[in-house]
């Protein structure tokens, strides 16, 4: 029993773990919150759906073509509703976000209609394996090994490449890496093009698990992914893994023992009693204003 | 009197007056939001939360008990102040955006209460009776919004409101200046919330109608797009901010379908086009003067 739910909030977790990346990332860089993100999730995962029972592509398929949609998608959204706010005051850019996310959300709902819809039967073979005391599906399996690629290859990007070190950079200090010439819009476009394929990723594995996608599955998702980002301490990679884990877990745990009606809250109330006994999240740094 | 003031309510199209009266309630709660998010600086992504609290509280006074609908008003926004200084003690040690979740956090977390408490019905929602006053409701709204707008309008030139502005402009600055900010922040998310209280209580009997989902994330969005869309800090940017989105759902009607497909990129562009808002760091009253052909005093 134990195992069992531990599993189904790692897989949980790590979707959550996926959708937070992105928006730690982005507010690393260029301290904004990107409430359209839970849209772009939403968005991949309808690109998925599209893709897997029109083009009857599988599902890594799926999720790749999900990725470049949404890499081009969080690219053009940057382009066009935050760039000129990036001098202007944040809530302008906040609001701007919201202006987005409403907009896709309403255009979802206008495309694909009010319904939930599921993937077609077969899209991805559905086993039930023993381990111990638990069942682990393949679903589960697929979704904690794709993040876990996903998240490794985010590790070496950040971590060792050339546009990696200038993310890094940029997010130490805005004005002084474009003083050394690094090409800070590059660096941001790049950033959300990387967030928003985490992010479609995981709107893929999301349809795929509870095989239901549809026009407002972005708003909490996101919401719980955004909790997740500032539970670990916001602009932390690591610290988004870990909070998006925590809550996948405690999240599921919180309905075993029967707390089913109040699961939205769960989430939540676990971010609200850490933030007041660590204030920057588990592991945000603690940075001393100045005057 | 109260026959007067039905055939004057009676006198205007019932659908303009529901407009009308969405406005009134809007720019309370606007004016209320501006308290903390505009004048303070410190963002709350909660403020249907506090609407909420009101509404409920609002609606459980007039079923239990016969106060009349000022008292009750009264005691609603007493009720929600305390419950926002209760959770304002803690959450306002933290800053800018930790703050703004945790608003949000505070506000899912209300939203999931009142889904599962009993005496309101739960996810059912709530009959509201219809208020004990002889005035009528449109009337009521527009009184209230305009007794909001005096207060801020009070309280913005305070000392009071002096030492808001300036923890919103420097938090340190203002502590070293020997402004007691944890008090001040407490007392502004106080203000705002008893608000946000009587608007949510107008809005609960002129609909006669609450569920917990009417409060979510968005109707807390809407409020914060009406304050930063008239421009943060500014009174009459929150009544235009407040009367241009509570009304423009109903004036993009025609086009059905596409409303709030219209409605997130009008969001969009204003802020790309006029990004501190459509009043923001514009001086009325000096407009005014001007406009009347005089100079501003000071100048």
């Amino acid at each position: 029993m134990f195992l069992q739910q531990l599993v189904n909030g790692v897989a949980l977790g790590s979707v959550y773990a996926l959708i937070a990346l992105g928006y730690t990332m982005v507010y690393g860089i260029i301290t904004l919150i990107n409430f359209a993100h839970g849209e772009i999730f939403m968005v991949g995962a309808f690109i998925g759906l599209l893709l897997v029972s029109y083009f009857k592509v599988n599902v890594f398929v799926a999720i790749i073509g999900a990725m470049i949609f949404c890499m081009i998608m969080g690219v053009l959204i940057e382009l066009i509703a935050y760039r000129a706010l990036r001098k202007s005051s944040r809530l302008s850019a906040l609001i701007s976000a919201i202006g987005v996310s409403i907009f896709l959300s309403s255009l979802a709902l206008m495309v694909f209609g009010a319904d939930a819809k599921g993937f077609p039967d077969g899209a991805f073979p559905v086993r039930q394996i023993h381990v111990g005391s638990a069942d682990i599906s393949t679903l589960q399996i697929l979704i904690i090994g794709v993040s876990a690629v996903l998240m490794m290859g985010l590790e070496f990007i950040v971590q060792k490449t050339k546009i990696g070190k200038a993310m890094r950079a940029t997010s130490e200090d805005y004005n002084t890496s474009a003083l050394m010439g690094i090409n800070v819009n590059r660096v941001i476009s790049f950033t959300f093009a990387l967030g928003s394929a985490l992010a479609a990723a995981g709107g893929v594995l999301v349809g795929v698990l509870f095989n239901a996608v549809s026009f407002n599955m972005g708003l909490m998702a996101g919401l719980k992914a955004f909790a997740a980002a500032v539970l670990g301490g916001i602009g932390s990679i690591p610290g988004a893994m870990l909070g998006g884990l925590l809550l996948g877990v405690s999240e599921v745990f919180g309905v075993a023992i029967g707390y089913s009606s109040y699961r939205d809250a769960i989430a939540f109330t676990i971010l609200v009693l850490v933030l007041l006994v660590k204030p920057t999240g588990l592991l945000g740094q603690k940075i001393t204003k100045k005057v | 009197m109260a026959d007067f003031l039905n055939s004057l309510v009676g006198s205007v199209d019932p659908y303009m007056l529901q407009i009308l009266v969405n406005v009134g309630i809007a720019i309370v709660l606007a004016l209320g939001l501006n308290v903390i998010t505009g004048l303070t600086g410190q963002l709350s992504l909660g403020h249907a939360a506090f609407m909420s609290i009101g509404a409920f509280t609002s609606a459980m006074v007039t079923i239990k008990t016969g106060l009349p609908f000022a008292a009750n008003l009264a005691v609603t926004g007493v009720v929600t102040a305390i419950v926002a200084a209760a959770i304002g003690f803690p959450i306002l040690r933290l800053t800018g955006d930790y703050l703004a979740i945790c608003t949000l956090g505070f506000a899912e977390i209300v939203k999931v209460f009142f889904l599962n408490f009993e005496p309101t019905n739960k996810a059912l929602g709530l009959t509201v009776p219809p208020a004990k006053t002889s005035i009528p409701m449109p009337i009521y709204v527009w009184v209230v919004a305009i007794l909001a707008i005096i207060l801020v309008t009070f309280v913005q030139n305070s000392r009071f409101g002096r030492a808001l502005k300036a923890i919103r402009e420097d938090e340190i600055a203002a502590d070293a200046m020997g402004i007691n900010t944890a008090r001040y922040k407490i007392q502004a998310f106080a203000l705002g919330s008893f608000m946000a209280g009587i608007g949510g209580g107008l809005y609960a009997h002129f609909l006669s109608y609450i569920n917990p989902s009417d409060f979510g994330f968005l109707k807390s969005v809407d409020i914060l797009a009406m304050v930063v869309l008239g421009g943060l800090g500014s009174v009459p940017g929150a009544v235009i901010g407040s009367s241009v989105l509570a009304s423009a759902p109903e004036f993009l009607r025609f086009m059905s379908q596409y409303r709030m497909l219209v409605y997130g990129a009008l969001l969009v562009f204003l802020m790309v086009f006029r990004p501190n808002g459509l009043l923001g760091g514009v001086n009325v009253t000096e407009l005014l003067l001007r406009a009347v052909g005089r100079k501003p005093a000071g100048k």
